[in-house]
């Protein structure tokens, strides 16, 4: 008979636009692996963060053991052996690794300094017990993801925690470093620690999971133990309707080449080089998707191409038009369009109102811009069709787009970018954060370009975003192409060992 | 023989003129280094050397008057937290709201007590070193050590010690360990538990009251009177001294020495070049400038600073 | 739909709260008025009566409203674009003495072509006095709110020193009433650079209003700028560039719009607002540049742009306000045979400030509260 360890009952948690939580109950069994699925936005980590202390629900109790539990602060979480591991690392990046770890519950000598000789012996301790070595010295904003992950993981276990929290793991790891990540919790299993992590990716709860809750717009959609279901049932219980897991595509139709890099190279934002001699060609008409995990030179790359960062050396051309250091705007006028991967703080002004953001980039011209005056009629007219064209809700054209869900935001954003028929389109990290219902709508869109002839480069870190719309896909790693690849004669396992640059050295980099 | 006098006594003023400086400038390491702007040094620098002053005369005791200005920096800085913390308003906005107060209420006060607006001090306070017996006679060297460092108010070494504490207390406590993160990353703080608004408060609270210990050596031991607006730009002064400084105390105090020795240079230049007196005053706002422009790109600011902690809607 | 009625609920509240704040500063006001053992209801009553109960208050009032109204542009204005324009003090000076000595230096020139020149010397002079900072944060990302305060202490010492330059002799009047000899000034600007007063207008429309009242078309010069602003602002392209940088100048740079060129117009436009302040104090009421030191009209003008909420049209109200609270100090301060000094109002100012600055958090969180419980 398992024994429960932790029991949710009633939650109900409401913010101002929405109500994350209502009336869920969960319940987690000692030693188990338990997750957590559902769309963005379902409250699952919201769910969590009540839990971890984070936020208070309006209703409902928890208990812990039996014992009714009040969680008002982190404090008390901790205090009751939770540990959580978020999603965007809780690191702090000028702070080494030990005072990391340590923070909130410092060892003391002489009870008034820090003693960081004991901090770091018992890093090293931690760390030994789960299979891996780490530098407790180094400073956060000079380690891997990876690595990143894993001192959060020795966070958690400092405090002694019996219950780990997981949210999006693997949202950032290469799927090596995804099975590393999973060693490491089956070993802890045993250990008789209790796990529950959040996900979307159902092929993971599939793999690792004992059992799965569901949620869905708020709700528990149901509970299930993971070798009594499937994803296809999982997912329907996630969207509420049947969800069609591959896009049609037409047929390749492929025209002149239309963007040509080369000998690329550009440094970051450290003075270090993110871009390393890359070369490619995208023609008209095809998909060419950049997989690799964030953070090896794709942002940098996305910003040399449209203006947003100078390139250190090399080359690129629009249709035989050298627009290397080119302005964004020079950019935008030569109809090259970018949806950005930053969408919140790139690609729209949430101050902004929807009409005003369809504008953007095209708003010092004519029909919008009128010698010293803007025609406003010419603005509205256009927010108007564009929102009826692109099903943006709510349809008011003058609501601020900060009210506006994920979803729509990128929609506007969409809208905006195809309009005016761009003859490049760059989609970095298009469906990031988005619901299913907009997932689909955006790749329709990015598949209606490749259609009209269009040349379109798409960078994601999501494979089988990848797999399913690019006609060719390129790797990168630590800025460099690693290799070329036929969406039809590769997988996920030979793009993720790319990824990680381990048959760099057996693959010469080929120019296509 | 004249010449080394005078550099003593030049290498003396420096110190002088960089006290008030090197204090205030700490107390914005402080308020910054837990997340929060303080534009309002200016005003605490202000209303402490007002206080000190009226209270000294009052209590014919300037120890009194030491002590009250830092507390009225203390009401200062609680007002600058309540306003930045609790209500999570602009805090560029509040700093200068609080200079505003501070220029009217000392003003206000001054007229209402004193009936003028300029107020001499009536009682000094010692300085020990005057009290050492006749060392070193017969060596120059001695004599100008004695000068540069033994001659000083006692607010001087109070400095001092407080610097030191400082840097223990920010680099090997775990106050100082929190208060780093609270002003780095706060979200990842609040996750460890450290409480976000305590820590908040006490930084925000500490500058104002080495604000005010600054304010009060002005008016004290620097001009030995208080007279509307003495502050004279000291407070964003301070703010220089401390981006050059990177944040740090013992940074901050090397910026603020260097701002000394160029205050107390241009002064000299004073009586040797034919230089107008107006542009002799320029000097330390030039030089904050320059200061400023230089320290681009080399110096970053604690991440969170100046922004709001607001919990995310995860 | 119903999100929507929420944000125009905000937006209505956001506009009812500068009110609020008055109201609570004035309450603080009282408090104090009490300590020092006066009568609130009559020093309020005194106040309220003499500027805005007749003709001439309302004149002194636009008057000192006028300087505030340009500096509170200055600051609304940067604002808009994301910037703290705390240089309008410097601004201030430069653009006016420029318009001083333009005034009396090129004296053979006719009122038509001399005092157009003279406004524009103004706000061009306020205009390059706010291009250093504006280009230093634009190019080197130097925090602007540092730079234009040791800027106002370097214009300060600058103005002091070409009037020494341009010093002229203290007047017979001055001489007789054996004051204020102290305080250098340049000469007289010439009569046909000088703005008309109010009293002119007023005649021209046969309406009584006393010949001595000083508010004069600078006033309207005041009002136009703040229209001016207004279109700037929202109703072309550079207004809608200025406020995107404002924003989001990452999202703006990905728009194609340059962040640099916008911060330095922003902050040039924002400083010949100050600058324009020399067409009050100069061209309409003393006719020649005078050393003061401490008018503070730069830092009121902060107060004044974030309780007009940095709206052009919120700030010509809110100068009007300031007016009303300066003049209306002033007398108070005469009524009451010097007991309660002018400088009470400078206090009740920054309360102002920091309710306003409160008041936007504390009515959402009251928003909240209402409806956890609805």
């Amino acid at each position: 008979m398992p024994e429960v360890i932790l029991e949710m009952k009633n939650i109900t948690k409401r913010f101002p636009l929405v109500v994350a939580n209502d009336k869920v109950n969960f319940t987690v069994y000692k030693g188990e692996i338990h997750a957590l699925v559902g769309e963005n936005g379902a409250g699952k980590s919201t769910l969590m963060s009540i839990l971890y202390g984070l936020y208070q629900a309006d209703s409902g109790q928890i208990y812990f053991n039996g014992k009714k539990v009040n969680i008002s602060n982190p404090n008390v979480a901790i205090n009751l052996k939770i540990g959580m591991v978020h999603q965007h690392f809780m690191l702090v990046p000028p702070l080494t690794v030990a005072e990391n770890i340590i923070l909130g519950m410092e060892p003391r000598k002489n009870n008034i300094f820090i003693d960081m000789e004991k901090a770091i012996k018992k890093v090293e301790e931690l760390s030994e017990n789960m299979g891996f070595k780490i530098d407790p010295r180094a400073k956060i904003e000079n380690i891997s993801v990876g690595t990143q992950q894993r001192v959060e993981i020795i966070k958690v276990f400092f405090r002694g925690a019996e219950i780990l929290v997981l949210d999006e793991p693997t949202a950032v790891l290469t799927p090596q470093e995804v099975e590393e990540l999973f060693e490491i919790l089956r070993s802890l299993k045993k250990q008789g620690k209790t796990i529950i992590f959040i996900t979307h990716k159902l092929d993971e709860v599939k793999v690792l999971s004992d059992r799965v809750t569901v949620m869905r717009r708020g709700k528990v959609a149901g509970v299930k133990n993971t070798k009594e279901t499937n994803q296809e049932e999982i997912a329907s219980m996630m969207v509420g309707r049947k969800v069609i897991f591959k896009v049609e595509k037409k047929p390749l139709n492929l025209g002149k080449v239309a963007l040509k890099i080369e000998k690329l190279e550009a440094l970051n934002n450290k003075g270090l080089p993110a871009v390393k001699n890359i070369s490619f060609e995208i023609k008209e008409g095809e998909i060419l998707g950049f997989a690799g995990v964030e953070g090896n030179g794709q942002t940098e790359l996305v910003e040399v191409i449209t203006g947003l960062r100078k390139a250190s050396s090399g080359k690129i051309f629009l249709n035989n038009q050298d627009i290397t250091d080119d302005s964004p705007r020079s950019i935008r006028e030569d109809k090259i369009a970018h949806i950005p991967e930053d969408r919140r703080q790139r690609g729209i002004i949430s101050n902004y109102t929807v009409a005003e953001n369809l504008i953007l980039g095209s708003h010092y011209r004519a029909p919008f811009n009128r010698g010293l005056k803007l025609n406003f009629t010419a603005i509205n007219n256009h927010a108007n069709h564009l929102i009826k064209d692109f099903d943006i809700r709510p349809t008011e054209k003058d609501n601020l787009l900060k009210s506006l869900s994920g979803g729509n935001q990128q929609k506007v954003i969409v809208a905006r970018e195809l309009y005016g028929e761009p003859k490049l389109l760059i989609a970095a990290q298009p469906t990031r954060g988005l619901d299913v219902g907009s997932i689909e709508f955006v790749h329709q869109q990015i598949l209606n370009e490749r259609g009209k002839g269009k040349a379109i480069l798409l960078i994601s870190a999501d494979l089988e975003e990848i797999l399913s719309l690019s006609d060719r896909i390129a790797v990168i790693y630590e800025g460099k192409i690693v290799d070329f690849l036929d969406p039809n004669k590769t997988d996920e396992r030979e793009i993720g060992l790319l990824m990680t640059g381990s048959t760099a050295n057996k693959k010469l980099l080929k120019k296509k | 023989m004249l010449g080394d006098i005078l550099n003593a006594q030049f290498i003396a003023s420096s110190i002088r003129v960089a006290t008030p400086l090197a204090l205030a400038g700490l107390g914005g390491v402080f308020s910054e280094k837990s997340g929060v702007v303080n534009i309002g040094l200016e005003g605490m620098i202000l209303t402490g050397a007002f206080a000190a002053v009226a209270v000294t005369n009052f209590a014919q005791n300037p120890w009194v008057g030491v002590l009250a200005a830092v507390l009225v920096g203390i009401f200062l800085g609680l007002i600058h937290a309540i306003t930045c913390v609790t209500f999570k308003a602009n805090q560029i906005v509040s700093g200068v709201a609080i200079n505003l107060f501070a220029s009217g209420i000392t003003i206000f006060f001054s007229w209402l007590l004193f009936g003028e607006t300029q107020i001499m001090v009536k009682t000094n306070l010692p300085i020990w070193g005057l009290f050492l017996p006749n060392i070193g006679e017969g060596s120059t060297f001695v004599r100008n050590m004695i000068v540069i460092f033994a001659h000083h108010s006692p607010l001087v070494y109070l400095t001092i010690i407080i610097f030191v504490l400082s840097h223990i207390i920010i680099y090997k406590t775990p106050f100082g360990l929190r208060l780093r993160s609270v002003g780095e990353y706060p979200q990842a703080a609040d996750t460890m538990g450290v409480n976000i608004v305590n820590m908040r408060y006490i930084a925000v609270i500490t500058s104002g009251a080495l604000a005010g210990l600054a304010g009060s050596f002005l008016s004290l031991e620097q001009a030995h009177f208080f007279v509307k607006e003495m502050s004279g730009g000291r407070g964003f002064i301070a703010l220089a001294a401390m981006i050059f400084g990177k944040w740090t105390p013992f940074g901050t105090a090397g910026a603020a020495l260097l701002f000394g020795l160029g205050e107390a240079l241009a002064i000299r230049l004073q009586g040797v070049a034919a230089v107008p007196v107006q542009f002799i005053n320029m000097v330390p706002y030039l030089l904050a400038i320059f200061v400023l422009v230089s320290a681009v790109g080399r110096a970053v600011p604690p991440a969170a600073s100046g922004v709001p902690y607001e919990k995310e809607i995860i | 739909m119903n999100n929507i009625k929420k944000y125009n609920y905000f937006i209505f509240i956001e506009k009812i709260t500068p009110l609020i704040a008055v109201l609570l500063a004035l309450l603080v006001g009282s408090v104090v008025i009490l300590l020092i053992g006066e009568d609130p209801i009559f020093v309020y009553k005194t106040l309220f009566s003499n500027a805005i109960g007749n003709r001439d208050g309302w004149g002194n009032v636009l008057f000192r409203a006028t300087p505030l109204i340009f500096t509170g542009l200055t600051v609304a204005f940067a604002f808009r674009c994301g910037l703290f324009n705390i240089g309008g003090e410097g601004q201030m000076y430069i653009g006016t003495f420029l318009a001083a000595w333009v005034g009396f230096t090129f004296t053979d020139l006719p009122a038509l072509i001399l005092i157009p020149l003279c406004v524009l010397a103004a706000a061009a002079g306020g205009a390059l006095w706010a291009a250093v900072p504006g280009i230093l944060k634009a190019k080197m990302g130097v925090h602007e709110v540092i730079i234009t305060i040791m800027m106002n202490w370097i214009a300060s010492s600058l103005t002091f020193y070409l009037v020494l330059v341009y010093k002229a002799p203290a007047t017979e009047d001055m001489k007789a009433a054996g004051v204020q000899q102290m305080i250098p000034h340049t000469s007289e600007i010439a009569e046909a650079a000088r703005l008309p007063r109010l009293y002119h207008i007023f005649k021209f429309f046969n309406i009584d209003f006393p010949s001595y009242n000083q508010v004069n078309v600078s006033f309207l010069i005041a009002i136009g700028i703040a229209i001016l602003a207004y279109y700037i602002l929202w109703k072309t392209n550079l207004g809608y560039e200025i406020r995107a940088v404002g924003y989001s100048p990452l999202a703006a740079e990905y728009g194609g719009i340059s962040v640099s060129r916008n911060i330095i117009l922003a902050m040039m436009i924002s400083g010949a607002f100050a600058g324009l302040v020399g067409t009050n104090e100069v061209m309409g009421f003393k006719y020649r540049w005078r050393q003061e030191l401490f008018t503070n009209l730069g830092f009121n003008g902060i107060a004044v742009a974030l309780l007009g909420k940095n709206h052009p049209l919120g700030v010509v109200l809110a100068a009007i306000l300031f007016g009303i609270l300066n003049y209306g100090g002033a007398i108070v301060n005469i009524y009451t045979e010097g007991r309660i000094p002018r400088e009470l109002i400078m206090v009740l100012q920054a309360v102002i400030v920091i309710f306003v600055v409160i008041s936007d958090e504390l009515v959402k969180r009251i928003i909240r509260r209402r409806r956890k419980i609805a």
